[in-house]
C-alpha cells in the first residue's frame, strides 16, 4: 500500500486518478483507519488531504460559510460565527464519537463514508448545504444530499474529492437545531437522527422548514409532509403532533442489533418534534 | 510450625492504608508488559480461522495451498492436536474449543490457524485455506434449545441428575437440584404468590486487553509460554496436558492483565499457538482481534428463569421455588448448579428448591464472569421480591431484612452460615441518606441484594529478605486487582517494616509450587493467608539469627513491630535489632533469610452485598439513566479500602451495564451481529454518576486479619436493582435483562394498550 500526501488538490486528484488499484481519500481517517484493520481491506493507494493548503480552514464569505474537507470538528465548535450560523449543524458534527475522535473527523469524511447514521448529514441536508467537488475535469457543486447514494456508496467518481462543504447565510430569524437518539450518552451511533431547520416571520410563523431524519432508512430522509405542517403555523400543540406523526411515517427502519422498526418509528417522531422545538426557540419563536 | 489461620483482634498499622500501588508507573507509563508486548527473535504471527457457521460438520479441510504460501512457517488443524484427554470430558471441551474436530459448534469457531513471518502474509493464508461445510441446523436461544424439536447439538448428551436416565439425547446437560424443606407445604402456607418467568442476554466480560501470548516449543520437549492469564499454573496444567508436555517442562509467565473478570481463567488459543511454534520450529505470538474475543470467547450464559414466592401477610417468605436454565455454550458444564445455588442464599428459608438445567447452544464455549451465574439468579429472584414486597403492601428493605438469613441459618445450597453480612448490610441501606433522599420526575429506586460464596485454594509463596533488610514477597496468584499493593501491606504489618520496603512479584511456573489461579475472589484472601505464613516463618528465623548474634537461647528473643528484642532480665540491655541489622549478618549467621509457605486456605467467607439505585427514564424514547447508585458490601477487612471500593464499583458498572444495554446479538443464520464495542454497548464514563460505597467489616473467623474476598460480589445486585429501579420508575415490571431502551418502550406500549 502506498501513502501520499500532496499538497494541491490537482495533485491528489491526479495521483487518484493515475492509481489502478484500490485507492482511498484520507481526511481525519476516523472511519478509514478502523476499516484498514479489517482483513477484507485491501488498498493500493491512500491519498493524505490535510497538507493540501486551505483544506483545514473555514472562510466566511457574504454568501455563507466554507468548511475545508480537513477541517477537524472541533474546529467548527470554535468558530463563533458559524456556531451562531448554524447551531444545529455544529451541534450534530459536535456529536460524532468523542473529544478524540473530533479533534480528527471531518463532516466531509462523515458524508463520503455514507453511513445511514451519519450525524452531521442530516443536520447538513437540513441546512441545504452543498459539496464542492474536484475531478480531472475540473470543480462542480452539488447538494450534500445527493453525495451518499446507498449505504457505503457515494456519487463521486473515484478519481473525485470534496474540497469544502458550503453553509448559506442564514436568514435573520432562523434556527437549526440536530437531535440524536443513542443508549450510550457518547461514543455511540444513531440509533435515530433529526434534523430541523425553520425561518420565522416576525409574528413567529414558519415560512420555510426542512425536517431531515438519520439512521431510519438506506440514506437520509427528507420529510417533506413535516415540513408542510410547519409552515404557516406557529409551534403548538397541532403542529407539534403533526412534525411527529410526519415523522414517524417517514421513519422507513430495519430490524437490527441496533432498534426495532417500531422503536425507531416511535423515536424518529418525537426526536422531529423536539428538534423542531429547539430550532423554533432558536429562530427567536415563542410557544 | 503450623499455621494458625484464625482470626483476631488486633491494632493494625499497615493493613487498612490506602498506599500508592507498586504497578501503577509502569502502567501510566506505558511500560507494564501486557500480553501482546513480549518478544522472541525469530517470532512468527499466528492467525486463527474461524467457522461463519453457527453449527456446522467440517467436510474437507484442505490447507495445501496455504501451505505453499511463502513465508508460511506452519497450518495447523485438529489433526495437530490430537486427543490425549482420556475420557476428561471437561479438558475435550477446552481441545475442540481450541479447534474444531468434525463440527464446528458456533459462529466463530475455530477450524484451522495459521504461523507466518508476518501478519500479512497470514492474512492471505488464511484465504487459501478450503474449508467445506456441512451446514447444520443450529439453535441459540436456551427456550428454543430444550423445546423437543430443537437442532441436537451433541447426541452423545443424555441428561444426567434425573431419574430414570433419558433414553433420548437432548440438550439439557444436567439438572440439579438444591434446597430443603416442603416448597408445597410452604405455598400452601401462603397468603400471596408471586410466580415470573425472567431473561438475560448473554455478555461478555469486556475486558480491554484481548487474549495474548507468545509460545516458544522447542526440540527437547521444553516449552515456554508467555500469556495474558488469571491463572498461569492452571494454563500450564491444561496446555501441558493437552500437548502432552512434561508440566515441570512448560513454563509459563503470565504477563500484566488488562481485565479477565473471569474471562481469563479458560485457556482459548494457547494451545494452538503451542501447536503452531511446535511444528514450525520457531515462536509465535497469538493475539485474538477484538471481534475474535467476542466471538469465541468468555460470554456468561444467557438464561431464562422461573421464580416462585409464597408469604404470609406479615411478610415471611414460606416458600421459594426457583427453575433455571443456563446456556453453557456448545459443551457441557455447570453454570445453571452454580446460579441455583446461589439464588436463594440471601435468605432465610424454611421451604426452598432450586432446580437448574444446563443447556447446550450454538454459541461460544460460557466463561465465568465475576461471580459467574449469581448476578442473572439474583436478577430473578430480586425482581419477584420487589413485587411481593408491592404485593403485600410491605417497604422492599423490611421485606429483605425480615427474611434475611443470619449466622446459624441454614443456606438454600447446603452449609449453616457463620457471621455473615446481608443482615448488616441491609440494616446499612436502610439508615442511608440515599434511601430516602426524594425522587424527581420520571425518577425511580431500586434495591437487591447479592451473594457469592468466595473461594480459597492452594497457594504457595516466598518471602526473600534481602541484604538490606527489605523484602520481596513471589506470589503464584496473578494480580488482577491490586494484590501486590495489599500482600506488600500484608508482609509490611507482620514484619512491621514500612509499605515501601516491601515489593511483590508475581512469580512464573518454574519459580513457585502451584497456585491456583486468581478466581472466586481469592487472589487477595488466599495469597495473604500465604503471605502471613512466609512472613511468620521469616520471622522465626530472623529470631535464630538474633539469637545467634546476641548468643542467647531463641526463645529469649521476641519480635516487635519489625525488631528483635532480647526477653528477660537477663538480657535486657541489649539495643533491639532491625531486619536490616540481622539481614546485614545474614552471611556470617547461616546465610539468606527467607520464609516460604505452600498451604491450602480453606474457610473463604461467603460475601454479601445490598445496593441502591435510582434512575431516570424518558417515556417517550426508554432512554434510561442511572443517577444515583450505592454499594454496601461486607469486606471482611478492607486491606487497601480503595481498591476494595475499587472493586465495589467496578462490579457495579458492569452489572449497570449488563442491565441496561449489553447483550450478544444473533442474526436468523445464528452468526454473532456485535462482535465489537461500537454495538456491544459496555457504558462509559459519562453515563454514569460516581458510584457511592460503604465498606462494612464483619470479620472472617478464617483469616488472620478477617480478610474476605470482594471481587466479585459487587455485580450480583445491580442487575435487579437496575430493573426494580426502572420498573419502579415506569410503573411497569421489567422482566428481560438488558432493559435496554427498546424493550422499555416495548413495554411502556404494551401498558398503554391494556
Ligand atoms: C470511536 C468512534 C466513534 C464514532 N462516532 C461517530 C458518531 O457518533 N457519529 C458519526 O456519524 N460517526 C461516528 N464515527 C465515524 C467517523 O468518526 C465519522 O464518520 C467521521 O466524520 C469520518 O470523518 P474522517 O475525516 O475521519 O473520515 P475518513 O476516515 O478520513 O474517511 C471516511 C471515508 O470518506 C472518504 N473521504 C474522506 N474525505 C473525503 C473527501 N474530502 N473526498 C472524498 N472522499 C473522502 C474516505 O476515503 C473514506 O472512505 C465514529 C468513529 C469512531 C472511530
Amino acid at each position: 500500500m502506498r501513502y501520499e500526501n500532496p499538497t494541491t488538490i490537482e495533485n491528489a486528484v491526479d495521483l487518484l486518478a493515475r492509481s489502478d488499484g484500490p485507492a482511498y481519500v484520507l481526511a481525519g481517517g476516523t472511519d478509514l483507519l478502523v476499516r484498514m484493520k479489517g482483513d477484507d481491506f485491501d488498498a493500493e493507494l491512500v491519498v493524505d488531504i490535510k497538507s493540501i493548503a486551505g483544506m483545514d480552514q473555514i472562510v466566511e464569505t457574504a454568501e455563507g460559510f466554507t468548511i475545508g474537507a480537513a477541517v477537524p470538528c472541533a474546529a467548527l465548535g470554535e468558530h463563533g460565527a458559524l456556531v451562531a450560523a448554524w447551531p444545529g449543524v455544529v451541534e450534530a458534527a459536535n456529536l460524532i464519537g468523542s473529544t478524540q475522535v473530533q479533534s480528527r473527523c471531518t463532516i466531509s469524511g462523515n458524508l463520503c463514508n455514507a453511513s445511514p447514521a451519519a450525524d452531521s448529514v442530516p443536520a447538513m441536508v437540513a441546512a441545504n448545504a452543498r459539496a464542492r467537488i474536484v475531478g480531472p475535469g475540473g470543480a462542480r457543486m452539488i447538494d450534500v444530499a445527493d453525495v451518499p447514494t446507498a449505504p457505503g456508496k457515494t456519487s463521486l467518481a473515484r478519481d473525485e474529492i470534496i474540497e469544502a462543504i458550503s453553509l448559506p447565510k442564514p436568514d435573520a430569524r432562523s434556527g437549526d437545531a440536530y437531535l440524536r437518539f443513542t443508549p450510550r450518552t457518547e461514543m455511540d451511533i444513531a440509533v435515530v437522527g433529526a434534523a430541523v431547520n425553520l425561518t420565522l416571520d416576525d409574528e413567529g410563523i414558519v415560512q420555510t422548514a426542512r425536517v431531515v431524519l438519520g439512521a431510519v432508512a438506506p440514506s437520509v430522509v427528507v420529510v417533506d409532509a413535516a415540513a408542510a405542517a410547519l409552515v404557516g403555523n406557529k409551534l403548538n400543540d397541532a403542529t407539534l403532533k403533526a412534525v411527529e406523526a410526519a415523522c414517524t411515517a417517514a421513519s422507513n427502519p430495519i430490524d437490527d442489533k441496533r432498534g426495532t422498526v417500531e422503536f425507531r418509528n416511535q423515536v424518529a417522531g418525537v426526536l422531529g418534534r423536539r428538534a423542531a422545538e429547539i430550532a423554533y426557540g432558536r429562530a427567536g419563536g415563542t410557544q | 510450625m503450623t499455621f494458625d489461620p484464625s482470626y483476631k483482634e488486633q491494632a493494625l498499622k499497615s493493613v487498612g492504608t490506602r498506599v500508592l500501588r507498586p504497578d501503577g508507573v509502569d502502567k501510566v507509563t506505558g511500560r507494564a508488559r501486557y500480553g501482546a508486548d513480549f518478544n522472541m527473535p525469530g517470532q512468527l504471527v499466528a492467525r486463527v480461522l474461524r467457522s461463519p457457521h453457527a453449527h456446522a460438520r467440517i467436510i474437507r479441510l484442505d490447507t495445501s495451498q496455504a501451505e505453499a504460501l511463502k513465508g508460511v512457517k506452519a497450518v495447523v488443524t485438529a489433526a495437530d492436536l490430537p486427543d490425549l484427554t482420556d475420557g476428561d470430558t471437561a479438558l475435550f471441551a477446552i481441545l475442540d474449543n481450541s479447534m474444531a474436530r468434525s463440527k464446528a459448534k458456533y459462529d466463530g469457531h475455530a477450524v484451522a490457524a495459521v504461523a507466518a513471518i508476518n501478519a500479512s502474509v497470514a492474512r492471505a493464508a488464511m484465504k487459501l485455506i478450503e474449508v467445506e461445510y456441512e451446514v447444520l441446523p443450529h439453535v441459540v436461544d436456551v427456550d428454543a434449545a430444550v423445546a423437543p424439536d430443537a437442532p441436537l447439538l451433541d447426541d452423545t448428551i443424555f441428561t444426567t441428575g434425573v431419574d430414570p436416565a433419558p433414553t433420548k439425547p437432548s440438550n439439557v446437560a444436567n439438572r440439579s437440584e438444591f434446597g430443603h424443606g416442603d416448597v408445597d407445604a410452604g405455598f400452601a402456607k401462603s397468603d400471596v404468590i408471586i410466580e415470573r418467568t425472567y431473561k438475560t442476554e448473554q455478555t461478555h466480560q469486556g475486558y480491554i486487553e484481548p487474549h495474548a501470548c507468545v509460545a516458544n516449543c522447542n526440540a527437547d520437549g521444553t516449552a515456554d509460554l508467555w500469556v495474558c492469564t488469571q491463572g498461569h499454573f492452571v494454563y500450564r496444567q491444561v496446555c501441558a496436558d493437552l500437548l502432552g508436555l512434561d508440566v515441570s517442562k512448560l513454563r509459563v509467565t503470565s504477563s500484566e492483565i488488562g481485565g479477565g473478570f473471569g474471562g481469563k481463567t479458560h485457556v482459548w488459543a494457547e494451545p494452538v499457538a503451542l501447536a503452531l511454534s511446535r511444528k514450525a520450529g520457531r515462536p509465535v505470538k497469538l493475539v485474538m482481534t477484538r471481534e475474535e474475543v467476542f466471538r469465541a470467547s468468555g460470554p456468561t450464559s444467557a438464561t431464562s428463569i422461573d421464580v416462585k414466592l409464597g408469604a404470609t401477610m406479615d411478610g415471611t417468605i414460606t416458600s421459594a421455588l426457583a427453575t433455571l436454565r443456563y446456556t453453557s455454550g456448545p459443551y457441557a458444564d455447570a453454570w445453571a448448579e452454580t446460579g441455583a445455588m446461589t439464588s436463594f442464599a440471601c435468605y432465610d428459608l424454611e421451604n426452598v428448591k432450586a432446580i437448574g438445567y444446563e443447556v447446550v447452544v450454538n454459541r461460544p464455549k460460557v466463561a465465568a464472569y465475576r461471580a459467574p451465574s449469581a448476578p442473572m439468579a439474583a436478577f430473578a429472584v430480586e425482581s419477584a421480591i420487589d413485587e411481593l414486597a408491592d404485593a403485600i403492601d410491605m417497604n422492599s428493605v423490611e421485606l429483605r431484612i425480615k427474611n434475611a438469613a443470619q449466622e446459624g441459618t441454614r443456606s438454600s445450597y447446603g452449609p449453616v452460615y457463620g457471621p455473615i453480612g446481608i443482615g448488616p448490610t441491609l440494616d446499612a441501606a436502610k439508615a442511608h441518606p440515599h434511601m430516602s433522599a426524594p425522587l424527581g420526575k420520571n425518577q425511580g429506586r431500586g434495591m437487591a441484594c447479592g451473594f457469592w460464596f468466595n473461594f480459597g485454594g492452594q497457594t504457595c509463596s516466598d518471602l526473600n529478605i534481602g541484604a538490606d533488610g527489605t523484602v520481596t514477597i513471589a506470589v503464584g496468584t496473578v494480580d488482577v486487582g491490586g494484590s501486590r499493593a495489599s500482600l506488600s501491606l500484608i508482609a509490611a504489618e507482620e514484619l512491621g517494616i514500612p509499605y515501601e520496603h516491601v515489593k511483590a512479584i508475581v512469580a512464573d511456573t518454574s519459580s513457585l509450587g502451584y497456585n491456583d489461579m486468581t478466581d472466586g475472589s481469592r487472589g487477595t484472601f488466599s495469597s495473604s493467608m500465604a503471605t502471613i505464613s512466609a512472613a511468620r516463618n521469616a520471622i522465626k528465623t530472623l529470631r535464630e539469627r538474633a539469637a545467634m548474634m546476641w548468643e542467647i537461647p531463641v526463645e529469649d528473643v521476641n519480635w516487635e513491630e519489625g525488631f528483635a528484642k532480647a526477653a528477660g532480665p537477663k538480657h535486657g540491655n541489649r539495643a533491639p535489632l532491625s531486619i536490616k541489622d540481622i539481614a546485614a549478618e545474614a552471611g556470617n549467621t547461616g546465610g539468606p533469610i527467607a520464609g516460604h509457605s505452600e498451604l491450602v486456605a480453606d474457610g473463604a467467607g461467603v460475601s454479601f452485598g445490598t445496593h441502591i439505585c435510582d434512575v431516570e427514564v424518558d417515556p417517550e424514547t426508554g432512554s434510561t439513566r442511572v443517577i444515583r447508585y450505592t454499594v454496601i458490601q461486607d469486606a471482611g477487612k478492607a486491606v487497601h479500602p480503595a481498591y476494595v471500593e475499587g472493586q465495589y464499583q467496578g462490579g457495579a458498572v458492569q452489572g449497570i451495564g449488563w442491565a441496561l444495554n449489553e447483550e450478544y446479538v444473533y442474526g436468523e443464520d445464528g452468526r454473532l451481529q456485535n462482535p465489537g464495542f461500537l454495538d456491544y454497548r459496555i457504558p462509559v464514563c459519562s453515563d454514569l454518576p460516581m458510584i457511592d460505597t460503604q465498606i462494612l467489616e464483619i470479620p472472617n473467623p478464617n483469616h488472620p486479619y478477617g480478610v474476605r474476598g470482594v471481587g466479585e460480589t459487587s455485580i450480583v445486585p445491580p442487575l435487579a436493582a437496575v430493573a426494580n429501579a426502572v420498573s419502579d420508575a415506569m410503573n411497569v415490571r421489567m422482566t428481560h435483562i438488558p432493559v435496554s431502551p427498546p424493550r422499555i418502550l416495548a413495554a411502556l406500549n404494551a401498558q398503554a394498550k391494556e
